[in-house]
């Protein structure tokens, strides 16, 4: 027909855009900012898996011993440290790993060694650059050394370094191992199916009848939120511990391990069930509910043919949510676990306890795995629920019902019990003299000068870190968020920091916190300087809670017509001046409601922090912690009360501020 | 404007251009010039590319392959911000937290502009577009109808060369959009601004436009006036497309020559082959009735005898649908005045006999193309 082939697009160059100066802005903002998450997430995570996959070994090959007869007098039979250990069957393959500061004494070869004995050794490394200690000096030459058998006993072999799974095998074969993994798992199993079906039915009373109160009990759901996860465990050692109140209750088992973890897991997580699971059945469409009424479906039926149904992608999701946080929660297992080990608490005891950072990161590499899975389910899910959202449904409205109304408002009240319970012992335990034996009141407990701790300027730290976290948090992610949605083109360059961005929620915040130890503590590493500092608490608190922070920012900015960029540019105006002028007025709900999130879980998380906090840093929230390990039990409850009213405090704030927002944007709204 | 060579009244100029998608081509080989001062209306079904091409005129969306040409400078890899037009969305876009004086304002500011002058063009843009007093109120507080032209003042307030739209009408209902359609061609024709605006409402193109760009599967079909588009549409999918077009299968009988069932009509002089099979058309308006046993019907052209089976008054004109075995189980469909209807006494049930003019029975290809 024509001289073209009109179905295929002619060879030729592709028309290569000229960048705006907006374009190019635009583009560096978004290098700068995934280089802040490369090197704020990506760098220390590698940094720690690599550790994980340091080992250190005795190479026996490298060692050459001769030993003299009764007189000083030596043949000329010499034996690699190999040899010697190959004809004893002295140390399994498994022994010779070991860790960075390993160390090894070669008399171990000679069954009949004694250091009074007049038998002379020599010893030499096979190679230059050997790790040969004799007392404390590192003899690196291949020179022999002739010794008699006094200083030879102080002769140390050191490990060499190199990479392998030795770290993992090591691991793998402790039998205290299976026991965590096994504990770990039953802990987290336990808590998730008890919190998600409390929250379920929490949230459908809340959603599904015309109780009372609800406003009330909305607020005290989510009230465990601005605590940190192990107050409650506190709690439970007041009211069932050695002289708890109401230990009887328990008919002599013991509340430190299994079943206080359980209790206050499930006292931690309710929030973060109930909100997930109460979103989904307030989306759920109530015209099916007026169509299975119309089909006369038994309110059982239409339970399990509607209800269950339109809430299962909640229901999931949430179950992620909570077996995650408990699996990765050391908190309360430290607090009222006992002798009960679990995964969390070996990484913390490997890192604090011991010292020795190979494992911690090891065990952190296994803990990695389960929160990856969870991830990807979760994302998964997520996904579907979205699909399910946009469809276009009708909200269901619950119609009066006395006696399920009545039910509905006791088991509440049951649930919002426990919850105002476990505060108010805490309260009172923290304003009690001396526990049980004068309960008479005074703030003694709140002289935190007097503890270890940190004391006051702790909890000026945390707030401190609170406020940083929010205003720098807030600002990174939610430009990073803008630049991700609205810049044209460069769909690799999107697409890479999208990933990025969803990355830390798969990081349990303990094994980031110990990542950063290995990469900023690194005389090497040119942002050394930050280590140990208030810096690295913020940056550490930012990168923890950005997925969450970031999937905030861009379902707002998704909200707003994608065309306004487009009008900006065809006006010749800055990209920026809209940014400031509109997209962040138009925002500022969802930028509040990230800084508030981010304000909050900065006061309260322990496990990001527990490793970075200085002397210097101190934070209330690990201070809790080690008032508690110290026994300073009441001081670390009122340390965590102070936690909640700050948290409850700035919520009110925000919630001022929102409906002051909310008020100026009904202006624009008419 | 003097009576110089065409090239130089050329404001827009598009060559060649393509625009793929992955492996999906939106669109192919696309080459238009468009006269300083003209309004364009691009027109085609859903999916054609329209907005694609509009996008790509605005640099928004850049295209694959090709030139675009805008008062003889080459923009085609020119980010938005450096090209020169103003843009109106079917959302309208506006801002929603500001006035809507700064709204109009946004593009003003930051080109030297004193506050004051400012102020007096946002006062005249607000006048212009008939919302005088309405400049203290948010976006959200007025109509649909009223929002458009805010975005209409924004677009123009900085004297673009040239001025997009796209779909700006689609969002409002009938009555407001046919009021406003001919305000915007009033300001078109006030400010003569070059305009391309996308749509898929022939009515609006045939009513708006100077030229109208019909479109279809990423590819230009036709281009002409409205009037040559309605008239002499270049292939099937253009006549259907636009307006009614009664189709009759045919086969071709000669150069101007169709045979439709069994009977020779002469038609407009088509190229096709003897015997190929081809569809007649024609449209209902042109369909002439000659009344019961007319004395004419043997001498006139094309003439024959059909029933009328139904009738309906649509209030300037009667629409009639008429049976013959001619065309088999298919019906004809015919506009006749009620001037007409009244002097031939048709009747609903009745006989009589029409004739299809040579002059506008056209013969088309079956495929479409
Ligand atoms: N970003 C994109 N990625 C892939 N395909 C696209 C994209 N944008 C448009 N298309 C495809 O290109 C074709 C043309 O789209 P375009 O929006 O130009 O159509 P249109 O003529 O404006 O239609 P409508 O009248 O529905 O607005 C469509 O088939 C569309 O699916
Ligand atoms: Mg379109």
């Amino acid at each position: 027909m024509t001289d073209v082939d009109i179905d295929r697009l002619p060879d030729g160059p592709r028309i290569k855009p000229k960048l705006s100066r907006d374009d190019v802005l635009m583009r560096s903002g978004m290098a700068i900012i995934a280089v802040y998450l490369v090197v704020t997430l990506a760098l220390p995570l590698y940094a720690m898996l690599s550790k994980s996959f340091s080992t250190y070994r005795f190479d026996l090959t490298q060692y050459e011993l001769q030993a003299s007869d009764e007189n000083g007098a030596f043949n000329d039979q010499v034996f690699t440290a190999a040899q010697l250990n190959d004809k004893l069957q002295k140390f399994s393959d498994l022994d010779l790993s070991t860790a960075a500061d390993g160390r090894l004494a070669p008399s171990k070869f000679f069954p009949d060694f004694s250091f009074r004995s007049p038998v002379n050794y020599r010893i030499r490394n096979v190679s230059e650059g050997g790790r040969l200690l004799v007392g404390s000096t590192l003899k690196t030459t291949t020179d022999w050394l002739e010794l008699d058998s006094n200083t030879f006993r102080r002769v140390q072999l050191r490990p060499v370094e190199s990479t392998g799974l030795d770290n993992f095998k090591r691991y793998f074969s402790t039998p205290a191992l299976f026991n965590s993994i096994k504990n770990s798992l039953f802990i987290a199993l336990v808590s998730t199916v008890v919190t998600v079906s409390l929250a379920f039915w929490f949230a459908y009373a809340l959603n599904r009848s015309c109780m009372r109160f609800k406003g009330v009990f909305r607020l005290v759901a989510m009230a465990p939120i601005l605590v940190p996860s192990l107050l409650p465990g506190i709690a439970l050692v007041y009211l069932f511990g050695n002289q708890g109140m109401i230990k009887e209750l328990l008919f002599g088992a013991s509340i430190y391990g299994p079943i206080g973890i359980l209790i206050g897991s499930v006292f931690f997580t309710f929030p973060h069930a109930f909100l997930i699971i109460s979103t989904a059945l307030a989306i759920s469409d109530a015209r099916l509910y007026e169509a299975a009424t119309s089909l006369r479906a038994t309110p059982w039926r239409t339970f399990w043919t509607v209800t269950i149904p339109g809430a299962r992608y909640g229901l999931i999701s949430s179950a992620i949510v909570v077996f995650n946080l408990v699996i990765t929660d050391f908190g309360l297992p430290k607090v009222i676990g006992g002798q009960y080990n679990v995964l969390a608490l070996d990484i913390y005891k490997h890192v604090i306890g011991q010292q020795n950072f190979q494992m911690g990161a090891v065990v952190s590499v296994v803990l990695l795995i389960p929160a990856v899975f969870a991830f990807a389910i979760d994302r998964y899910v997520q996904s579907k629920q979205v699909a399910q959202l946009s469809a276009r449904s009708v909200a269901y409205q619950p119609k009066p019902n006395p006696k399920a109304d009545r039910i509905s408002l006791l088991y509440c009240a049951l649930v919002g019990i426990f919850i105002v319970g476990i505060l108010a012992v805490c309260q009172l335990a923290a304003l009690v003299k001396f526990w049980p034996y004068d309960m008479s009141l005074s703030l003694n407990n709140y002289q935190f000068e007097k503890m270890d701790g940190g004391g006051w300027g702790a909890y000026y730290n945390s707030i401190k870190l609170g406020l940083a976290t929010a205003v720098v948090g807030t600002s990174v992610v939610f430009f990073g968020a803008y630049l991700v949605e609205k810049t044209t083109g460069f769909r690799t360059g999107r697409a890479i920091f999208q990933m990025f961005a969803m990355l830390p929620m798969a990081v349990p915040g303990m094994v980031l916190g110990l990542a950063y130890i290995f990469f900023f503590n690194n005389p090497s590493n040119p942002f050394n300087a930050i280590y140990g500092t208030m810096a690295i608490l913020v940056i550490c608190s930012v990168t923890h809670f950005y997925t969450v922070s970031h999937l905030t920012a861009v379902t707002a900015l998704k909200q707003m017509d994608k065309e306004f960029e487009s009008v900006s540019a065809s006006l010749k105006q800055p990209t920026m001046k809209l940014f400031a002028r509109v997209t962040v007025p138009v925002s500022l709900p969802a930028i509040l409601d990230i800084s508030i999130y981010l304000f909050v879980n900065a006061m309260t998380t322990v496990s990001a922090v527990v490793f970075l906090a200085s002397p210097k840093t101190s934070l209330a929230s690990v201070a809790v912690l080690n008032m508690d390990d110290a026994g300073d039990i009441a001081p670390a409850a009122a340390m965590g009360m102070m936690i909640f009213y700050t948290n409850a405090f700035a919520r009110i704030i925000h919630l001022v501020a929102s409906k002051g927002i909310l008020k100026r944007t009904q202006a624009w709204k008419g | 404007m003097t009576n110089g060579a065409t090239a130089k009244d050329v404001y827009l100029s598009i060559e060649n251009l393509w625009k793929a998608f992955g492996d999906f081509l939106a669109l192919k080989d696309i080459s238009l010039d468009i006269i300083d001062g003209e309004f364009v209306c691009f027109l085609g079904p859903s999916g054609c590319g329209k907005t694609t091409l509009l996008r790509a005129i605005a640099g928004l969306d850049l295209q694959t392959r090709g030139t675009v040409t805008q008062g003889g400078k080459d923009i085609s890899n020119l980010p938005p911000s450096e090209r020169d037009f103003g843009i109106v969305f079917q959302s309208y876009a506006l801002f929603p937290n500001l006035t809507i004086e700064k709204n109009v304002a946004f593009g003003l500011e930051n080109t030297g502009r004193s506050k004051s002058e400012i102020k007096t063009r946002v006062a005249d843009l607000l006048e212009l577009v008939g919302l005088p007093d309405q400049g203290s109120k948010y976006p959200a507080q007025l109509s649909g109808g009223q929002q458009q032209r805010i975005a209409l003042a924004r677009a123009i307030a900085t004297h673009p060369g040239l001025l997009l739209l796209d779909e700006p009408l689609s969002a409002l209902d009938a009555k407001v959009r046919v009021h406003l359609r001919h305000e915007i061609k009033e300001l078109q024709r006030k400010l003569s601004v070059t305009t391309v605006m996308v749509t898929h409402d022939q009515e609006e193109a045939l009513a708006l436009a100077d030229r109208i760009v019909v479109m279809k599967d990423g590819r230009i079909v036709q281009v002409g006036t409205p009037t040559e588009i309605y008239r002499e549409p270049a292939n099937l999918f253009v006549a259907d497309f636009i307006g009614e077009m009664n189709q009759i299968p045919a086969t071709s009988a000669g150069p101007n020559a169709l045979n439709i069932g069994g009977a020779t009509m002469t038609c407009r002089t088509h190229g096709f082959q003897e015997n190929a099979p081809l569809v007649a058309a024609i449209r209902p308006e042109d369909i002439i009735p000659l009344g019961d046993g007319d004395a004419a019907t043997e001498t006139t052209e094309n003439a024959f005898a059909v029933s009328m089976h139904e009738m309906e008054f649509l209030g300037s004109f009667w629409r009639c649908r008429l049976a013959s075995e001619r065309f088999a189980d298919r019906e004809l469909i015919a506009d006749f005045s009620i001037n007409a209807v009244r002097r031939l006494e048709i009747t609903k049930g009745g006989t009589l006999n029409i004739e299809l003019p040579a002059s506008r029975l056209m013969a088309f290809a079956q495929d479409g193309e």
